[in-house]
């Protein structure tokens, strides 16, 4: 009633009488105030008090410690950490994520045989050890027998059994069924394509805790690769008891140090600690909010004004000024992915080496890092970034060269390649649309057009459409990036293979090929992969940039943020928050 | 009146179902699909995907599956959201939409056309000008600037209101979203109410009025005001609809859940179901706000028949 009040004063101010006001304005009011009630009770009274649960969302218990038991520290009143999450997940299904904002959430919901520890490196978790046999066909698992699912009941090999099933199996058409493939699983590759039953795949329980995984050609890293949330157990009883709902909030059960409380798409999504969890005891934190914030920019505004603890991104633009005003909160962690630009070695001029050579030897990687990408990424001159877990990091000779020196040589090769001034380099560049890959496209063709008097065209696509150009093929050069879904080096050297489903540049070497089938096997794999980097800085199927690094903000009152770890993967058990 | 909307109705059926048509015809012809990744993978798993979602089967097939899933009322499976159906989807979304929506639009009504008849009233004089002025920075302030502007005002600097969230649509949660959605929309109608009020005022029926000697604030509220909300009504419709779907800006910006996002994710996703769910919903409040109006023009005109 405060609005009609507003209205009549503002009326009488102008010699009118409170009665007439009323008289006309008051049918419009109050159909608006029925609409408006009406989405009120739609609101509230709609899904089981949606808006009675949202408000006690953060009325998280009192946090048990008061300090830390090992650092002393004092701990803040409430455990309560707000995760900035880029989007909304695909799916918290722990075979069916295909995203990292998935997968943030499934790693703190869920607990695998393997964890990445605070380096990256492959750590035990339910499974407790492991060993292989027969030149590293067989492999076992042995897991702990005190892991429980949320409802309380025992974790055992059988659930692995069922989930790794799950993963292959047609009927729940899993985007990464060809991880299990990739890992060499005997007759995932059957199965996936319809010929052999899901129950034929090469994986056994000996008994409840004893897992066996039999694999049709030998890998020497599937420990590496069982960090990965596809091999990550699936609650059965769920599943089968809710079906495609079973991760809706109190249908969902899983087993690692937190469960599913709230989700309100858009909104936030809300995981409570779970009791259950082996390790409860020493979970400090309660819950876990992650709020998808798909603007970096809004991401920013939301750390700022003191509503999260950390963020998933930092925009570009603002990286110069949070350098100087906020120097202690900016994380830049390694990241295993590299920054490139594919060729088309099909198409004129790519087809000619000496080309993919010199446009490769004109980018001044210096000056991108330095100026435009500023989250102390690594000029790239190779494919595989040296953060890789066991991977013996060599460089080409040109790395070592000056930038004039490489301009040099650039020149001299395109020249052998018979383009000169008056017959110059022309082709198009192709990227989808997105502020920092423009920025690093205008960069780098004016590196080529300066250094090379190269014509270069930049095109953006919008997304799905740049996807489903450059997978058919229908570019001359495009920007590729590439984060291992392992810490192995074959998860990037396998990108350049004659049947890799992204070598969209459509480059092949047998030799190369042959290299990585033998590393597969190799109780050494790194000379064959050291060999495979020497074909690919010999052939240029693509231009590396640099090597990237997570860039994010967080607030000085969270401790045990993994400021190492090359594969970003952060677990929120391991983390607490002080109290000041 | 009873016949017009029967009319209306039997108007309705084939337009949704064109709307539908064509968004679907549309949406196939857009490269990429919902499951084009940057991880491509083997071809044997695209096709479970596929059969899964009833992809592998031609589009009119396709085509007719959808419709009768709509007749009956449902939407189908997301293909983004793998873990949610189309009408869950929109459950969870529209009614936050059109919560704030609802709000701004109480504003729009009453400070635009509040304001457009006191601009009207003392033309070319302070408070005029002042109106207009203002109308014109709304104007000119659209939702995206406005929203991270007042985040910036009211959250980052002065910390007086979070910066995003809904936790049920408390108070202090919904302010700036309806600020931000309201400012533009109010801008635009205090300047149609003022040029449609002047203009009225100069019309003969009111200097009849005037010379009878009626006192001029009864001439505005009973003779005036009606004539003069004709185009403010027509605006309004059209703009109700875009108001309580929401927006993408104000979604993103605030995180409320609402639908507005959907809208471009699910085009960039290439998420058929949704956009088409989407879409359905918009076609049929636009149709049923476009009846409204009409409704409301024969109550503001008795010159109007059906």
């Amino acid at each position: 009633m405060t609005l009609i009040n507003q209205q009549t004063k503002i009326i009488q101010r102008c010699g009118l009488s409170g009665s007439d006001v009323r008289h006309s304005v008051q049918s419009v009011l109050i159909l608006l105030v029925l609409l408006a009630l009406a989405a009120c009770g739609g609101e509230g009274k709609g899904k089981a008090g949606v808006a009675a649960l949202a408000a006690t969302d953060i009325s998280a218990p009192e946090a048990r410690l008061r300090e830390h038991p090992e650092t002393g520290e004092r701990l803040a009143r409430k455990q309560v950490l707000v995760r900035g999450n880029a989007s909304e997940p695909a799916s918290l299904d722990p075979q069916l994520v295909q995203d990292t904002v998935g997968g943030a959430i499934v790693v703190d919901l869920f607990e695998g045989l393997t964890r990445s520890g605070p380096d990256g490196d492959t750590e035990p978790a339910l499974a407790k050890s492991w060993a292989s046999s027969d030149n590293n066909l067989t492999w076992t698992f042995h897991l702990r027998e005190d892991g429980r699912w949320s409802d309380g009941t025992g974790v055992t090999a059988h659930d692995f059994v069922y989930s790794w099933r799950r993963a292959v199996d047609p009927e729940l058409g899993s985007n990464y069924a060809y991880y299990i493939e990739s890992a060499g699983v005997a007759n995932a590759g059957e199965i996936i394509a319809g010929e052999k039953s899901p129950e034929t795949l090469g994986v056994r329980a000996l008994d409840d805790f004893t897992f066996e995984v039999s694999l049709a050609e030998p890998i020497t890293y599937l420990p590496d690769m069982t960090v990965h949330y596809t091999m990550f157990p699936a609650p059965r009883q769920a599943i089968e008891a809710h079906g495609a709902d079973w991760t809706k909030p109190g249908n969902m059960v899983s087993n690692g140090a937190y469960l599913l409380h709230t989700w309100h798409l858009g909104e936030k999504l809300v995981a409570a600690r779970n009791p259950y969890y082996r390790r409860d005891d020493q979970t400090i934190i309660d819950r876990v909010v992650y709020v998808p914030i798909e603007s970096a920019s809004a991401e920013l505004q939301r750390y700022a004004s003191g509503e999260l603890h950390m963020t998933s991104t930092v925009p570009v633009s603002q990286m110069a000024r949070l350098k100087k005003e906020r120097p202690d909160e900016l994380v830049m962690a390694p990241s295993i992915a590299t920054y490139m630009y594919t060729f088309n070695v099909n198409r004129s001029p790519f087809d000619d080496v000496r080309v993919r050579r010199a446009l490769t030897y004109a980018i001044d990687r210096n000056i991108i890092v330095s100026y435009i990408t500023r989250g102390e990424q690594m000029p790239a001159f190779s494919l595989t970034p040296p953060y890789v877990s066991g991977f013996d990091f060599r460089q080409p000779d040109y790395a070592t060269w000056s930038q004039p020196e490489r301009d040099e040589a650039a020149r001299q090769e395109l020249a052998k390649a018979g383009y000169t001034e008056d017959h110059p380099l022309e082709f198009e560049l192709l990227y989808n649309t997105d502020e920092s890959h423009k920025a690093l496209a205008i960069v780098i063709s004016q590196m080529w057009k300066e250094k090379l008097g190269a014509n270069v065209t930049i095109s953006n696509l919008e997304w799905k459409t740049f996807l489903s150009e450059k997978q058919a093929g229908n570019f001359g050069m495009a920007r590729h990036g590439w984060k291992g879904d392992y810490n192995e080096a074959s998860t990037f050297l396998t990108l350049l293979t004659s049947d890799s489903g992204n070598n969209d540049g459509g480059w092949s070497n047998p030799e190369y090929d042959q290299l990585l089938l033998d590393a597969r096997s190799s109780e050494d794999p790194n000379p064959y992969y050291v060999r495979a980097e020497e074909i690919l800085w010999q052939e240029f199927p693509v231009a590396p940039v640099y090597f990237n690094t997570t860039v994010a903000l967080v607030s000085p009152m969270l401790k045990g943020y993994p400021e190492n770890n090359p594969r970003n993967i952060i677990y929120s058990k391991d983390m607490y928050i002080t109290a000041d | 009146m009873f016949s017009f909307i029967i009319r209306r109705l039997l108007v309705a059926v084939p337009t949704v179902l064109a709307l539908i048509t064509v968004s679907f015809v549309l949406m196939h012809a857009a490269p990429g699909g919902p499951f084009t990744n940057e991880r491509n993978v083997p071809e044997a798993v695209m096709e479970n995907i596929e059969a899964k979602y009833n992809l592998d089967k031609p589009l009119w097939q396709q085509y007719f599956i959808y419709v009768g899933n709509v007749a009956q009322g449902d939407l189908g499976p997301s293909f983004r959201y793998k873990d949610f159906t189309v009408n869950e989807l929109i459950e969870s979304s529209f009614p936050r939409s059109a919560y704030i929506g609802a709000w701004s639009f109480l504003f729009v009504v009453v400070f635009g056309v509040g304001l457009g008849v006191l601009a009207a009233l003392k033309q070319n004089r302070w408070p005029d000008y002042t109106v207009m002025t203002a109308a014109m920075t709304g104007v000119v302030f659209p939702n995206f600037v406005m929203a991270p502007l007042l985040v910036l005002l009211f959250a980052v600097t002065l910390r007086w209101l979070p910066a995003g969230g809904w936790e049920g649509g408390q108070v202090e949660y919904i302010v700036m979203p309806i600020i931000a959605m309201a400012t533009s929309y109010i801008a635009q109608v205090a300047r149609i109410t003022r040029s449609s009020m002047i203009e009225t005022l100069r019309s003969p029926f009111i200097r009849t009025a005037r010379a009878k000697g009626i006192p001029r604030h009864k001439i505005v509220l009973r003779h005036a005001l009606k004539p003069a909300l004709i185009p403010v009504v027509s605006y309004l419709g059209p703009a109700f609809v875009g108001i309580i779907t929401g927006s993408v800006i104000i979604d993103q910006v605030f995180s409320t859940g609402g639908i507005g996002q959907h809208f471009v994710n699910g085009a960039i996703n290439r998420d058929y179901s949704l956009i088409l769910g989407i879409t359905i919903l918009v076609g049929i409040l636009t149709i049923v706000f476009n009846a409204v109006v009409d409704i409301l023009y024969t109550w503001l005109d008795p010159r109007v028949r059906y």
